[in-house]
């Protein structure tokens, strides 16, 4: 892949920064879309990069948001001409990749971040209000239903894969356990790991 | 709600605030939304539960990740926007630079078949803490002013719209989400007639 010249990057930058205000119950809400543009639009990454970028922030610890770091990471890394799934081996690549991150961060963080301040400072004063009220209230079912749906949109990804009904089954347990037990996320996500190593799922 | 400032404990300085993110956020494996009421409440008692949950459902209803957001507005209401900078540098700092070391490390080792179907199994164990999230976040909805079955037939109905027939975030918003708002601020109405004319009884 070419690299990406500045007008690309910018396209980038306001994609993302669009994205930001819709990012209502998190980025990861978002997550659709942003496969749709990167991958199937623009062809800037492949299916494997964008899956293997949730999965991976979400092993680590931390924001959710960071799989948007990790997509401006892969990003530089194609501008760079690095091939999907090898490490980059020069500091032009390293730089790219870290420019990257920089573009999607600010991008998804610096629209949504301002006007959550301001709201927020706004709502708080006026908490008592009855049109504020009727916002929280009126959203609430949705953002609820908005997480259960991404969910189930990432566990669909594996559709056409031969262990498919494995992995639908450990996204099910999954999701049985963290609703019903108190049990560490770590526990889980080692496991699938380890389900996934031996080539039981 | 009482503000009490001498015997409620509060950050003392925007260095604390920004450790107390950065282990907080360094905890949360799979994400933050787990972690951050118990070591909030619970731990530091910076909030109470009832000021935690009003502050969740803004945080979480604005655009942008929702611990994010949290932090950036309890940063601003300590310290103003040097705080919610603080907030939100804290949330966001070290993680960052965890997953992209993981990042960076992987790469080499991508390609290897175990690894990818180790992060296969990570990934649909991802794809049910996220929906898992969902269905935790339910019980918010008892006290619902729009009435239980109301809220359960809007998280319906945006579970089909998104999950199955991948409508566009902006258009679930303006087809479900702004007649949910203003059918709550409907609700909102009649309950506080109901209760002024039991007043006045």
């Amino acid at each position: 892949m070419n690299a990406l010249p500045a007008v690309q990057w910018l396209d980038l930058f306001l994609h993302f920064a669009a994205l930001s205000l819709l990012a209502i119950g998190g980025a990861i809400t978002t997550a659709p879309d942003m496969q749709r543009y990167l991958v199937v639009e623009h062809g800037w990454i492949d299916n494997e990069q964008f899956t293997s970028s949730i999965a991976l922030s979400q092993a680590a610890p931390g924001p959710n948001i960071l799989f948007v770091a990790l997509l401006g990471w892969n990003i530089g890394l194609s501008a760079a001409g690095v091939p999907p799934g090898t490490a980059a081996t020069t500091w032009q690549a390293y730089a790219l990749a870290l420019g990257g991150v920089a573009v999607t961060m600010t991008g998804i963080m610096l629209p949504s971040t301002t006007l959550t301040f301001m709201a927020a400072r706004w709502g708080h004063r006026n908490r008592e209000l009855r049109a504020v009220r009727a916002f929280k209230q009126g959203m609430a079912p949705i953002v609820i239903a908005l997480l259960a749906a991404t969910g189930w949109i990432l566990a669909a990804n594996h559709k056409g894969d031969e262990h498919h009904l494995g992995l639908w089954a450990v996204s099910l347990v999954t999701c049985a356990l963290v609703w019903k037990t108190r049990l560490h996320m770590l526990w889980m996500l080692g496991a699938g790991a380890i389900a996934g190593w031996m080539g039981w799922i | 709600m009482p503000d009490t400032p001498d015997t409620r404990p509060a950050p003392q300085s925007k260095t604390e605030l920004f450790y107390a993110f950065s282990i907080l956020a360094l905890q949360g494996f799979g994400g933050v939304l787990a972690v951050v009421q118990r070591e909030l409440v619970d731990k530091r008692k910076w909030l109470t539960a009832e000021e935690f949950v009003e502050d969740w459902a803004v945080a979480q209803i604005l655009p942008g990740p929702n611990v994010v957001n949290l932090s950036l507005m309890l940063g601003d209401r300590y310290f103003g926007w040097r705080g919610a900078l603080t907030g939100v540098a804290g949330m966001l700092c070290f993680p960052t630079i965890v997953v992209l070391l993981l990042a960076a490390l992987f790469a080499g080792v991508a390609d290897v078949p175990e690894v990818q179907s180790a992060l296969r199994g990570m990934g649909a164990v991802a794809a049910g803490l996220i929906a898992a999230a969902g269905l935790r976040l339910v019980g918010a909805l008892r006290s619902n002013a729009m009435g239980i079955l109301t809220c359960w037939a809007l998280v319906v109905a945006t579970f089909v719209a998104v999950a199955l027939m991948r409508l566009p975030l902006a258009w679930l918003l303006l087809a479900i989400g702004l007649p949910a708002c203003l059918w709550a601020y409907h609700c909102l109405g009649r309950i506080a007639t109901a209760n002024t004319s039991k007043e006045r009884l």
